[in-house]
């Protein structure tokens, strides 16, 4: 029954699922992306209060919610790599870290040009937007520690476990809007009970938070295949793909 | 011959501080840096005493934060470099015992002796007396967290032949709550607030910090030590 689990640490079946996987992902993000940006974009109701400036949640929330998946994606994919010395899982993380950074800035992005007409400002001191910019410097941390080592086996094991102990920040910038008084606005979706937004609206933020997830698995399969190729450049089976 | 942890613990902390005390000009730089950096503040921003308080509990803490910055490239490196660190890995003491003795003696060095230097400094930033509690208090549990954090980076960039920026970059994101709570803490104490609930939020992060950070760093120098 496990057998399938294990065959995911060896770098060639890695290498090839992720080849699979590829095209099947990016159909499912252009799909859900599409659906999601048309009818929130043109249909979804201006909000009450914000007007058409709402908009910007379609991705901003997605791309905020995939710097954290990101990141804990990261640390999990590091553990494991550390704990099982299962190789691929820093080839994971190494893959997965500059995407996440990605999704972290535009998030910040995204994030400074809503505040403009709602606050009057492109950035305030608030919690959330600390944290946020904290989880940038974190992933540059990991970026910069996994290649500042000559033995890259090293670098790798450094940066998995820098990327574990940062992981005490996911929960801060999760539970900073209701911990300390924020500017930023508490949690609409992800809470017990009935979401605190229409479902007009509601619908495509789901969807491209959908289209989100899938467009991150497909760019981390991409990467993860550039990734082992180059790990695994000594081995024979590289040099058969390669001719192949 | 093996002995016992605690005996191991108090080896190392007595051969670290006896070490430090041999070397006082390493102990002194950094006070030194601390306090030429509280006096640029004033002299950049305003000597004017109404918002220098304002601006002395931010002034006072990034001081100490950078302060003690400087001195954390050392706490592996030196004995890295000759060897001492591999015979003390070998020495059948788990490596956490001797993480902890020599982040203490780091701390004692560096952290407790910024700390009894910081009185001077609030002084002429016009900290009121009565906030000094608070003050000292935050600062001393600002100052242990930010070692056990070090020595996390310390710990994973002791391999690296410039490892202090990458050092200052891996530190300062995750000693940024710390900054937050601390100088809140000295704020609401200036004001004449109470300053119990920041004060307990940087009590718990120091207890976390002083029970988990012995097993990262510990980890973090078998990495790089292997």
């Amino acid at each position: 029954m496990w057998t399938w689990f294990y065959r995911l640490a060896s770098p060639p079946y890695v290498y090839r699922v992720a080849a699979r996987c590829t095209p099947w992902l990016l159909a499912g993000a252009c799909i859900a992306m599409l659906y999601g940006l048309c009818d929130g974009l043109a249909f979804a109701p201006p909000d009450y209060q914000q007007g058409e400036a709402f908009r910007i949640i379609y991705v901003h929330v997605p791309a905020a919610v995939l710097s954290l998946f990101a990141y804990t994606l990261m640390a999990t994919a590091g553990a494991i790599a550390l704990i099982w010395r299962i190789k691929v899982g820093h080839a994971v993380a190494a893959a997965a870290a500059p995407v996440g950074a990605s999704f972290t800035l535009l998030a910040l992005i995204t994030g400074s040009l809503w505040g403009k007409p709602m606050w009057g400002t492109y950035w305030a001191w608030d919690p959330r937007l600390t944290s946020e910019l904290i989880l940038l410097f974190l992933y540059f941390g990991v970026m910069s520690l996994r290649v500042a080592f000559e033995d890259p086996a090293r670098g790798d094991r450094a940066a998995a476990l820098l990327a574990i102990v940062g992981v005490v920040n996911v929960p801060i910038i999760h539970y900073s809007v209701q911990w300390w008084n924020s500017l930023h606005q508490g949690a609409t979706i992800i809470q017990f009970g009935k979401p605190k937004i229409a479902g007009s609206m509601l619908w495509p933020l789901l969807a491209m938070l959908l289209g989100f997830m899938l467009f991150f698995g497909a760019v981390l399969c991409m990467r993860l295949r550039a990734e082992v190729l180059l790990r695994e450049r000594q081995a024979s089976w590289v040099r058969a793909a390669v001719q192949a | 011959m093996t002995v016992g942890m605690l005996r191991g613990i108090t080896v190392v902390l007595r051969r670290e501080l006896t070490l430090s005390l041999r070397r006082p000009d390493q102990i002194l730089q950094p006070l030194v840096f601390f306090l030429i950096v509280t006096t640029l503040f004033p002299l950049s921003l305003s000597p004017e005493p109404r918002l220098l308080r304002q601006l002395a509990p931010g002034v006072l803490w990034v001081a100490a934060l950078l302060a003690s910055l400087l001195s954390l490239d050392g706490l592996f490196r030196g004995d890295a470099d000759d060897g001492t660190l591999e015979q003390l890995a070998l020495s059948g003491q788990s490596l956490n015992a001797i993480v902890v003795a020599k982040t203490v003696a780091h701390w004692l060095v560096s952290g407790a002796c910024l700390v009894l230097v910081s009185p001077l400094v609030a002084l002429a930033l016009g900290i009121p007396i009565e906030a000094f509690g608070p003050m000292l208090s935050s600062l001393a549990m600002g100052t242990l967290t930010l070692s056990w954090l070090g020595a996390i980076g310390a710990g994973l960039t002791v391999g690296l032949k410039r490892g202090n920026v990458l050092l200052s970059l891996i530190v300062l994101p995750l000693s940024m709550p710390l900054l937050i709570f601390g100088a809140s803490a000295t704020d609401r104490a200036i004001s004449g607030l109470a300053a119990a609930g920041p004060l307990y939020l940087l009590a718990a992060v120091c207890v976390l910090t002083t029970t988990l950070a012995p097993f990262a760093a510990a980890a973090a120098l078998r990495i790089t030590l292997e």
